[in-house]
C-alpha cells in the first residue's frame, strides 16, 4: 500500500491523500488540484491580499452561526460599511475623534472574505476569543489599570505596533490591520517565504522538522518550521517573544506569554484564493486554542515599503504629549 | 624578449593548468534550479571592512569609552581605481559627515540601509530565489539588519513607483549574472560609516555572478549626477554561510535605538 501511495502521489497526488482523509471529512473528491511549483510543491507563490471587511469576532447575536448566506452577506456589507465609516460626522465629539484616522487611510477592501464567514475567528465555535485563564487575566487587568494610568512614561511601555516591532499583521498569527495586509510568497526546494509588507518582514521558514532554536532564544517573529500535510503547508512557530503589550495588533487586545505556540495552515483552494488558518495555543493564558481562518486573495499588486521605524513620528509625538500634559497640569 | 623555444613544455603545461582552473570555474560546476538558472539561495555575507570605509583605510580610534572594541579596523578598499569623483562641493559635504559619523551615520538609528550598503552590511542576508519561472515566480534579499527587505521584479522592468530605502528593483539574467537596476532610493542613507553619500539621484546596477558554489562576485555600478562626476563601481566576493545552523536571526534595532532616539521624552 505504501509503495502504492507513493506512486499515486507522483501521479495524482491529491488522490494519495483523499485515500488517508479520515472518513468524516464532508469533502467528497477535490474539484480544482493546486498547480505545483518547479520543484513540485504545491504552489502558493504570489502576493495575497487578507483585507476585507469580516470582523474579527463574531457579533453574539448570531451564535454559531458559521457562515453567511449571499443575501445576509449583501446586507451585512451595507449595515458594515455605515459603522466602519470614519468620514462620518453624525456622532458626538468622542465618536469624532475616534474616527480621527479618515476613511481614506484604511485598507479594509469593500467585501467580506470570499468564503462569507461571519468572523476570523472560528473556533471556539461562537466565534469569540476565549477568556483568560484567572491567573493570567490578573496579570493582564493590572498591567492595563497601570497602563492607563501612565499611557507614555517611555518609548518601551507603549504597544509593540508603536514601537514598529511587531505588527498583527506580520504575525505569527497573521490578522489582518487596517492596512498593509499584502504578503508575497516565495518557495524554493527547502523554504518558503511569507513576506509581509506590514513591517517589511521576511520569514523564512525552512522546510524541516528540525529542532527549533534553544528555548531561551526568543525573537518577535518565533522560530518555524514548516511541512507540507498533503497539499496544505503547515508551520508550527515557538520560541515567541511576548511582553505585557499584546502581540496581536490594534483590534484584539489579547495576551500572550512563553508558552505562545501558532500552527498556521496555508491551503491553495482555487486560481485566485489560499485559505489561512492559525491555531493558537498559549496554555497559561487562555482556557482553550482558538483558531482564525482568512481566506487570502490573489493581487495584482506589488509589494511596497512600509519604513515604520524610520518614519516614526508617532511614538516621538506620543511621548512629548503626555510630557506637555504634565507640564500643564502637575497633579501626579 | 627573446622566444625561446626550450619554455614551450613549460607553457604547454601552464595552458593545460590554466584551462582545468577555467574549467572548474564554469558555469557546469555551479548550483543550478531546474530552469537551468544559477542558483543564489542562501545565507551570504561580506567579509571585508566596506561598512567602514569603502576606500583603502588605516585603523582609527572610535569612542573613546569603547576603546578597541569600535575602533575602526583597516581594511583594503573596495572601489574599482580607489578613488571616489565627488564633485567640489560633495566632497566638502561628505568631509562633514565623516566629522559626525559617531552620531549622524543612518546605521546608527537602526535605519534601512540602502544598496549597495546592505550587500556589505555586517550581517548575513538570505537571497530567496524561486523555483519557478512562471509570472508569480520572485526573487527576494532578506537582511538581518533591521529587517529590511526587498522583492526583484524580474518581469517587464517598471519605473518605480515612490522613493523608499531599498529603493526599486528591476531584475534580469544576463547568462550567469543576476543584474539588478536599482532607482528609487531616498537620500537618507549614507554608503559607509565614513560618510560616503549620494542624493535621491542615486542608480545603482548590482550585478551578482555565481562563481563557484559558496562564492558569489559582486558589482554594484553608482551613478548619481548630483553627487559624483561619473558613475564608478565597487566589487567583492559575497561568502556562503556554509554552517550546518546557518540562518538569519531577529535583529530588530529599533528597539535598540529607543533610548538614543526617545531616552530624552522619558518620564522624568
Amino acid at each position: 500500500m505504501k509503495q502504492r501511495c507513493l506512486i499515486a502521489i507522483a501521479l495524482v497526488a491529491a488522490g494519495c491523500m483523499m485515500a488517508q482523509t479520515p472518513a468524516s471529512s464532508k469533502v467528497s473528491k477535490p474539484a480544482w488540484h493546486a498547480p505545483r511549483t518547479a520543484d513540485g510543491q504545491p504552489d502558493l507563490e504570489g502576493v495575497w491580499d487578507t483585507a476585507s471587511i469580516t470582523p474579527l469576532e463574531r457579533p453574539v447575536a448570531l451564535g454559531t452561526k458559521a457562515y453567511y448566506t449571499k443575501e445576509e452577506a449583501a446586507a451585512y456589507e451595507k449595515t458594515r460599511h455605515v459603522d466602519l465609516n470614519r468620514d462620518r460626522r453624525d456622532g458626538n465629539a468622542d465618536a469624532d475623534l475616534a474616527r480621527a484616522y479618515n476613511d481614506s487611510w484604511f485598507d479594509r477592501g469593500a467585501h467580506l472574505g470570499a468564503t462569507l464567514r461571519t468572523s476570523r475567528v472560528i473556533d471556539p465555535s461562537n466565534g469569540r476569543f476565549p477568556n483568560l485563564l484567572p491567573a493570567a487575566k490578573k496579570k493582564y487587568d493590572e498591567f492595563h489599570a497601570w497602563f492607563a494610568a501612565n499611557p507614555a512614561d517611555s518609548a518601551q511601555d507603549r504597544t509593540l505596533y508603536d514601537r514598529c516591532l511587531v505588527f498583527s499583521q506580520t504575525g505569527p498569527p497573521l490578522i489582518p490591520g487596517n492596512y498593509n495586509n499584502m504578503y508575497q510568497i516565495v518557495q524554493t526546494a527547502d523554504t518558503v517565504t511569507i513576506f509581509s509588507e506590514m513591517g517589511h518582514q521576511a520569514r523564512v521558514v525552512p522546510l524541516t522538522r528540525q529542532p527549533a532554536l534553544a528555548a531561551p532564544v526568543t525573537q518577535w517573529v518565533g522560530d518555524s518550521r514548516g511541512h507540507w500535510e498533503g497539499d496544505t503547508l503547515v508551520i508550527e512557530t515557538a520560541n515567541l517573544r511576548s511582553n505585557q503589550q499584546s502581540r496581536f495588533g490594534v483590534q484584539y487586545e489579547g495576551m500572550s506569554d512563553e508558552n505562545l505556540r501558532v500552527t498556521e495552515r496555508f491551503t491553495r483552494a482555487s486560481p485566485t484564493l489560499v485559505i489561512y488558518q492559525a491555531t493558537v495555543t498559549d496554555p497559561t493564558v487562555y482556557t482553550q486554542p482558538w483558531t482564525i481562518e482568512l481566506p487570502m486573495a490573489k493581487s495584482n499588486e506589488a509589494i511596497f515599503e512600509y519604513a515604520c521605524h524610520e518614519g516614526n513620528y508617532g511614538l516621538a509625538g506620543i511621548l512629548s504629549g503626555e510630557r506637555a500634559k504634565e507640564k500643564a497640569s502637575p497633579i501626579k | 624578449m627573446q622566444y625561446d623555444d626550450r619554455n614551450q613544455p613549460m607553457r604547454i603545461f601552464l595552458v593545460f593548468a590554466l584551462t582545468i582552473s577555467a574549467f572548474a570555474q564554469t558555469p557546469a560546476s555551479i548550483p543550478r534550479l531546474p530552469s537551468g538558472k544559477p542558483n543564489l539561495n542562501g545565507v551570504w555575507q561580506a567579509m571585508n571592512t566596506a561598512n567602514w570605509d569603502l576606500q583603502t583605510h588605516a585603523p582609527s580610534a572610535g569612542p573613546p569609552a569603547l576603546g578597541a572594541l569600535l575602533a575602526v579596523p583597516p581594511g583594503m578598499g573596495i572601489v574599482d581605481g580607489e578613488e571616489i569623483p565627488y564633485l567640489p562641493a560633495a566632497l566638502d559635504q561628505r568631509k562633514q559627515n565623516m566629522a559626525k559619523r559617531w552620531t549622524d551615520d543612518p546605521e546608527i538609528k537602526c535605519y534601512m540601509p540602502g544598496v549597495p550598503r546592505a550587500a556589505y552590511a555586517p550581517h548575513p542576508f538570505r537571497i530567496v530565489q524561486s523555483s519557478s519561472q512562471n509570472s508569480t515566480a520572485a526573487i527576494l534579499f532578506a537582511y538581518q539588519f533591521a529587517d529590511a527587505a526587498r522583492t526583484i521584479n524580474m518581469g517587464p522592468a517598471k519605473e518605480a513607483p515612490v522613493d523608499s530605502w531599498m529603493g526599486w528593483s528591476n531584475g534580469h539574467w544576463e547568462g550567469n549574472t543576476l543584474v539588478i537596476d536599482v532607482t528609487g532610493m531616498n537620500d537618507q542613507t549614507w554608503f559607509d560609516r565614513s560618510g560616503n553619500y549620494h542624493s535621491d539621484a542615486l542608480h545603482v546596477i548590482e550585478r551578482y555572478t555565481l562563481v563557484s558554489a559558496n562564492q558569489i562576485n559582486y558589482e554594484a555600478t553608482i551613478e548619481d549626477a548630483k553627487v559624483f562626476s561619473r558613475p564608478w563601481k565597487i566589487s567583492m566576493p559575497l561568502y556562503r554561510h556554509v554552517e550546518k545552523n546557518a540562518r538569519l536571526m531577529e535583529f530588530k534595532c529599533a528597539e535598540f535605538t529607543e533610548e538614543l532616539l526617545y531616552g530624552g521624552l522619558r518620564r522624568k
